[in-house]
């Protein structure tokens, strides 16, 4: 539960000692950081045109015919996230070029995790909603295989199939939403949900819609009941739980939100949603990360906390409400990565990341403690850092929400006050106290890794200390871009003495209570969770588990090994197919032949017919063999009769030779008399379907029979026979000739009949 | 006459897929052979049998002289006939073989049917993970 075994393999991955080539590829993964740093350049290179608010364009037609289409644009709302996106991929980067030191397979990770960043960058940018969905599904598959990264752990592989199912789930679910948007008239662009009115929200597939698109971002931004990935997915190595799980994958949720919320948003079902479903993810999971020692997991909990405040955000409609969204996505980005990446130092160098085990490296490692403070401070929201500017905007909006305000409050104060307690421990378990003698001595990581939790520590304080400049330069057009009012958005350091300010006071006092009881809670949130009778975790597993087992017992049902039972699928099957169009063409008629023409013909046919009969009925070898000598004889001499000697002859010979074959082979096998005797219910049976059968060929010659024959082929064989290939018999000119490759691949199946068969006789030992 | 050979085929045809339905491996073949010959048949007759000169030129002429039989159909069934042989002896010695192996040419014989035995890997089953998942 505590995830030890996820530990092990992390610090395994980490520390493993290999070659000069995971070096190498490491200071080529450092390289590498060039691309998130390009973007982040392009993005800043914009900022000043995004803040006054213009909306940068571009457009390539891409599949016109289902409307997709290229389309990027970047306003402020692709601005803030972008600027996350690449500012955390650049640090996460560097970070990785020295977690990831000698690990053999650092090429490939350096892959997956750019072409997440890539995937998170084309979310973010792009206007047309089909596009959205491509890159939303490309964060899904690099998703898994980041989480699964330490691809010999079985537990890695499983968080990472977990992960895949739910926001796989979810994707389609998006997509199902997407369609019906469509379907409802709606555009596939989505700056012009902005502009008009569109009428979704009074159209009757709007509930449908609604509910598709919420399971597409409850899934990826993990609302409750579908959290129980994001801790699991702590098994992906560190930086890429902080820049995937905390930082930026888990927001394309949050963004998918915000971008419908002018198309869907403000309707009674979409705030009471919202509402609640974030309220119960925020409380729950801020309970939650109590329980265990690690703490990358204690970290998750956090994350799926913040995700929830915002989605309780995304339920108001007016500015205050969706400011705090937008406002709280900043803070959490920037404290939730600095934590993250430190606890991945502390993992590094300490070998360890359980809070039981760890204590006194402040004086150690003094950066990475700065850097943590920061964070901390600021995800507890104390005055001065940025995570306080994003408190007091919390309660103002919950304050202001249109649905359950109480409920808002509530939960918001809760949550934050176990957000002061989690901070607290964050910070004071490893790095105050004293040191266990277990833990070796460590000291502060190369440059590459503390740059990250340092650099974005720093800005939760320049954001705490200048909150007006943010707000100006960055909220105010992220949250135009999806609040056509354009009310004003500002945020204050100072506020005056309002209750925000005392709900501020009560969360740190709160907090610090929980913090001197976090030992108790934390020993009954695990009582709870174990008692817990039904569990969203414990749900998928029974239903994979469920799924797997009547996969098997279908599986199991249909290919059983009965050849009885394939054929008389296949057979009613064919019945059935050609039943039903014959049933709907009424009744086939027999012409009788006239008793004067071909009176002989009739002959045959008799002994055709009885010779079938002998060897249905026969009772040993002989009788059945000659039996079929009956039949063939009797075809061959129907052939003869209607112009066919050629085939008769080939006939007569073949047959002959068969009988030879089957009396060679039938005499080394058992006699017929030992056959077991079936069943009369399955004999009868069998010879229903049987008949069934039969009189689909007979109805099939019939039908072909009544409709006039179409002689052209014939007409131009028999007349390019000669003058074209100067060859009397046409049958003959047509096998070798005009058909010659049909012959030659006919050639080809005889001798690989015989080159089979002549193997399979080598092989085998007399029979017994 | 072609209303007769309908008649006969999915007579020859029914009594194929019954003996195939057994389960005794031998009756099997018989049935398959039957089949080949009925499906002949069936071609055969599909291309009408109104004239029963064979489709030959004579000496001297360039194209038929008069009605002749429809060629084109001789044509396939010649393929067909051929196939039908290297199909039949191939399974022939596979019932040889499957004698020699399993002792049994019973279809519903479990010696037989467990040749396929059901997939049963080590993890492909979906043991999901134990540890955490819950909340």
């Amino acid at each position: 539960m505590d995830g030890e075994q996820a530990q092990r393999d992390d610090s395994d991955m980490a520390a493993s000692s290999s070659a000069k080539h995971g070096a190498d590829t490491a200071r080529a993964g450092l390289y590498t950081a060039v691309l998130p740093l390009g973007l982040l350049i392009g993005l800043v290179y914009c900022w000043p045109a995004v803040a006054v608010g213009e909306v940068l364009r571009l457009s390539w037609p891409w599949i016109p015919a289902i409307d997709l289409h290229l389309q990027f644009r970047i306003d402020g709302l692709a601005l803030l996230f972008g600027l996350i996106v690449s500012g955390a991929g650049v640090m996460v980067t560097l970070y990785s070029a020295g977690y990831m030191a000698g690990h053999p397979r650092t090429g490939r990770y350096f892959f997956f995790l750019h072409g997440f960043m890539l995937s998170m960058m084309g979310i973010v940018t792009a206007d047309n909603l089909l596009l959205l969905f491509v890159f939303w599904e490309g964060t899904t598959v690099f998703s898994y295989l980041l989480i699964g990264f330490d691809n010999e752990s079985s537990t890695a592989r499983d968080n990472a199939r977990q992960a895949l199912l739910v926001t796989g789930a979810g994707g389609l679910a998006l997509l199902i939403g997407i369609l019906l948007l469509k379907t409802a008239g709606g555009s596939y662009t989505i700056s012009q949900w902005m502009a008009d009115d569109n009428g979704i929200r009074a159209h009757g597939l709007y509930p449908f819609i609604l509910v598709m698109v919420l399971l597409g971002a409850f899934t990826k931004s993990a609302q409750f009941p579908f959290h129980f990935w994001l801790p699991n997915a702590m098994s992906a190595p560190t930086p890429i739980s902080a820049f995937l799980h905390a930082a930026t994958m888990v927001k394309a949720g949050i963004y998918l939100l915000m971008r419908f919320h002018p198309l869907l948003g403000g309707t009674t079902a979409w705030m009471c949603t919202l509402v609640i479903v974030g309220g119960i993810t925020a409380v729950w999971s801020a309970l939650q990360a109590f329980g265990p020692l690690d703490m990358k997991r204690v970290l998750a909990f956090t994350t799926t906390m913040a995700l929830g405040m915002m989605t309780m955000f995304l339920g108001g409609r007016t500015a205050p409400v969706l400011t705090a969204a937008a406002t709280f996505l900043l803070v959490h980005a920037l404290y939730k990565a600095a934590l993250f990446l430190a606890v991945g130092i502390i993992d590094h160098e300490a070998g360890t990341r359980r809070l039981d085990r760890l204590g006194g490296l402040g004086r150690a490692m003094p950066l990475t403690a700065l850097a943590v403070a920061a964070a901390a401070f600021s995800m507890a929201g104390f005055p001065l850092f940025f995570g306080f500017i994003g408190k007091e905007i919390m309660y103002k909006a919950a304050l202001a929400e249109d649905m359950f305000p109480l409920f808002a409050t509530v939960a918001a104060v809760l949550a934050n006050a176990l957000m002061v307690a989690v901070a607290a421990v964050v910070l004071l378990k490893p790095f105050a106290g004293r040191r266990p003698a277990a833990l070796p001595a460590v000291h502060d990581p190369p440059w590459t890794m503390w740059l990250g939790p340092v650099a974005l520590g720093l800005p939760t304080i320049v954001f705490g200390i200048f909150p007006e400049w943010v707000s100006g330069q960055l909220i105010e057009q992220a949250v135009w871009a999806f609040h056509p009012a354009r009310e004003e958005v500002v945020l204050k350091l100072w506020h005056g003495f309002n209750i925000p300010l005392l709900l501020s006071a009560v969360t740190l006092s709160l907090g610090a209570v929980i913090f001197g009881l976090r030992h108790p809670l934390g020993r009954l949130m695990t009582g709870i969770e174990a008692r817990l009778p039904l569990s969203a975790g414990g749900t998928y597993d029974t239903g994979l588990q469920l799924f797997l087992k009547s996969a098997k017992a279908t599986t199991n049902k249909l290919q059983n090994g009965s050849l009885h039972f394939y054929l008389t699928i296949v057979l009613l099957v064919l019945v059935a197919a050609v039943a039903w169009p014959w049933m709907q063409r009424g009744v086939l008629t027999i012409a009788w032949p006239d008793p004067a023409d071909h009176f002989s013909a009739l002959g045959v046919v008799v002994v055709i017919a009885l010779g079938t009969a002998v060897v249905l009925v026969a009772k040993n070898r002989l009788m059945a063999i000659g039996g079929l000598g009956a039949v063939g004889a009797g075809v061959a001499l129907v052939f003869l009769m209607f112009g066919a000697p050629d085939i008769a002859l080939t006939q007569l010979l073949i047959e002959t030779l068969t009988l030879i074959i089957v009396s060679l082979v039938l005499l080394r096998l058992p006699p017929l008399e030992a056959a077991k005797k079936r069943r009369t219910y399955r004999r009868v049976m069998d010879g229903a379907l049987a008949l069934g059968a039969g009189w689909v060929m007979t109805s099939l010659l019939l039908g072909v029979l009544q409709h006039p024959l179409d002689r052209s082929l014939t007409a131009f064989f028999a007349g390019q026979s000669y003058l074209a290939a100067h060859g009397r018999n046409i049958v003959n000119v047509i096998l070798v000739d005009f058909r010659a490759l049909d012959t030659f691949g006919e050639i080809t199946v005889v001798v690989l009949a015989a080159w089979a068969g002549v193997s399979l006789i080598r092989k085998t030992k007399e029979p017994s | 006459m072609e209303g007769v050979l309908a008649l006969l085929v999915g007579l020859v045809f029914a009594a194929s897929i019954y003996l195939m339905l057994s389960g005794v491996l031998v009756k099997f073949v018989f049935g398959f052979a039957l089949a080949s010959n009925a499906v002949n048949l069936l071609i055969f007759t599909a291309g009408r049998l109104e004239h029963d000169r064979p489709p030959l030129i004579p000496v001297g002429a360039e194209t038929p002289v008069g009605p002749t039989a429809n060629a084109l159909p001789q044509a396939l069934i010649l393929t067909a006939i051929v196939i039908g042989f290297a199909m039949l002896t191939f399974l022939m010695v596979l019932l040889y073989r499957t004698y020699a192996e399993t002792d049994t040419l019973d279809a519903d014989d479990p010696r037989l049917m467990d040749e396929t035995p059901a997939d049963d890997d080590d993890h492909g089953d979906g043991s999901v993970p134990q540890e955490g998942g819950r909340s």
